[in-house]
């Protein structure tokens, strides 16, 4: 039994090996999250302390009180998801039609379109920042949700478009052909083969494209200016400068706002596991 | 193709295109334009034209070279820690191994983890005597390491949490382009007698290329372009001995104001990251199919 859960030619002191680095890796990711909950559950008083334990013994969940219900918490976190959802999903729908050009047609302009989306990345932020504000202002977009979600979009689009172009590149040309040949249309051969066939990098990139609107800080702290607009990692900057950073409060907002995201990436990574099983990608 | 419309393509490629056009193309020009005057915070609304005069200044500061070389050494070191541990462990995630996925959760966690919260999480770490690295390493008997106070120490710290950030975007790419390696490959390469090592030499490496390149290149360009982590870690020193380019340009458009000179050194490091990534892309040679 237990030999078949197992790569049939692995040695026991070579699964072992693999499990002691899987193991170190792991607590590694992990405990930086663990240090900020430890200063969160830590009252106020003992900010300073050279105590190791994971759990203070005098714990308490005041910290995390003052961050939920003494600050609009709940507003922000409606704001960050709408603007995370709607830019992530938008963002995708037009990296696939486009990579899907980028992989299957020889046009002119397709080079130098490629490398140009590639150069938008290249460009340093701070630079387009500024110039980007007076064009967002000029349109009437700062403070509203599209000011937000355009930038979001275009900063996530061309590295969208280059991992979907590389999956789609790998998928043989012969199964849209034999689909074109059954007279299928570019609509349904992109919604019924492209797509079920590069699901894993296509939820790669949403939750790439969410992950950067969500930690987003730069451009929602020029656009969001009222607070009922603010976007989480806004609220939880000005908690620091409200409360004279307070570390203990900080820190359980911290926690809170990770949660969602970390919720979201295990149960998205069921789905691209899923999508990883597909046999169509193999000839 | 079957398809041969000429103007399919660029109806795909229209929307994407627009938007690209609207919050980058435009924002670049006025860009370039603008490292040519002397905006600042004196002069906002009326900048004069001042010619190549930001640039000179830029050139003539001994600062600008080191701090190049700084970043380009942060930029390999970074790159080459994160694509080889995020192959290492994609290697090992995609064999048959009984709880993997629990850990490979775990892994995933400092990718999920907002970037602000993780950067003040680890420099709280670094904290002399009060931070956790500090307390392992003086339990092992290493002490005296002025995490945040010594430059050079501030720039390890940096390396380490830039790292700890980029091993799990690299780690689950390889994992999608591995699983889709067809396992037939490595049955035929072990009838001709190939070894384990040579069978990823041979196989694996070739065939996941064209996924990977794009996310190399892209890691590299985010990797130079990294402000937050080094921002955030020394906004308490600020030291120059600390700062990448990218960072300086921050510190010169957000903290000194001085847009016009910025603008410029955002164009010097646009050139320089054009040459450091498009001769990757050559090195690598290559974003197209293998079954073209």
């Amino acid at each position: 039994m237990i030999s078949e859960s197992f790569e049939k030619r692995d040695s026991k002191i070579k699964i072992i090996f693999m499990y002691i680095i899987l193991g170190i890796v792991a607590l590694v990711c992990l405990y930086p999250l663990l240090d900020v909950l430890k200063v969160a559950l830590r009252p106020a008083s003992r900010l300073f302390s050279t105590d190791l334990n994971l759990i203070p013994e005098d714990a308490t969940l005041e910290n995390f009180k003052t961050a939920l219900f003494v600050r609009p918490y709940f507003v922000w976190l409606k704001n960050s998801l709408f603007v995370s959802v709607l830019s992530s999903i938008v963002g995708v729908g037009l990296s696939i039609t486009a990579a899907y050009a980028f992989s299957r047609y020889r046009f002119t302009g397709r080079t130098a379109g490629l490398m140009s989306f590639l150069l938008t990345q290249i460009f340093p932020a701070p630079m387009t920042l500024l110039p980007m504000y007076v064009l967002l202002k000029n349109f009437g977009l700062i403070d509203t949700y599209a000011g937000g979600i355009i930038p979001y979009i275009a900063t996530t689009v061309p590295f969208s478009v280059w991992v979907l172009k590389g999956y789609f590149d790998t998928i043989p040309k012969s199964f849209e052909e034999s689909a074109y040949l059954d007279g299928a249309n570019l609509a349904q051969i992109l919604w019924s083969i492209m797509i079920p066939l590069t699901l894993p990098a296509i939820g790669v990139t949403l939750l790439n494209s969410f992950m950067a609107a969500w930690n987003e800080f730069v451009v929602a702290n020029i656009v969001f200016t009222s607070e009922s607009m603010q976007t989480l990692p806004i609220g939880i900057f000005t908690m620091t400068g409200a409360m004279s950073s307070d570390w203990g409060i900080y820190s359980a907002a911290c926690i809170l706002t990770a949660i969602p995201v970390i919720l979201l990436f295990i149960s998205m990574s069921k789905v691209m596991i899923n999508g990883l099983t597909l046999g169509g990608v193999k000839e | 193709m079957i398809d041969r419309n000429k103007v399919t393509p660029y109806l795909l490629i229209a929307p994407a295109v627009l938007v690209l056009l609207f919050m980058v193309g435009y924002p670049l020009v006025y860009g370039i334009n603008l490292s040519f005057t002397d905006m600042s915070i004196y002069s906002f609304l009326n900048p004069s034209y001042i010619g190549f005069e930001n640039y000179t200044a830029i050139f003539t500061d001994p600062e600008l070279y080191t701090t190049t070389l700084r970043t380009i050494i942060w930029t390999l070191i970074n790159l080459i820690a994160t694509v080889s541990s995020g192959f290492l462990f994609a290697l090992i995630l995609n064999r048959k191994l009984p709880y993997k996925n629990a850990l490979r959760v775990l892994m995933m966690l400092p990718w999920a983890v907002p970037q602000y919260i993780a950067v003040l999480a680890w420099r709280n770490m670094f904290q002399t005597d009060f931070g956790t690295v500090d307390i392992l390493l003086n339990k092992i008997g290493i002490t005296g390491i002025s995490w945040l106070g010594d430059p050079f120490w501030t720039f390890i710290a940096c390396i380490i949490t830039n790292i700890w950030l980029g091993v799990p975007f690299m780690m689950l790419v390889t994992l999608g382009a591995l699983q889709s390696v067809p396992g037939e490959l490595y049955e035929v390469g072990e009838i001709d007698g190939v070894k384990s090592w040579q069978k990823h030499w041979m196989i694996t490496i070739p065939l996941i290329k064209p996924v990977m390149t794009p996310a190399i290149v892209i890691s590299t360009v985010w990797t130079f372009n990294m402000v937050s982590v080094i921002y955030m870690m020394t906004s308490r020193t600020a030291d120059n001995e600390t700062q990448i380019l990218v960072s300086r340009v921050y510190r010169d458009a957000f903290t000194y104001f001085n847009y016009g000179k910025a603008a410029a050194f955002s164009v010097i490091i646009f050139i320089i990251l054009a040459i450091f990534s498009s001769s990757i892309i050559k090195a690598m040679k290559g974003g197209e199919g293998v079954y073209d």
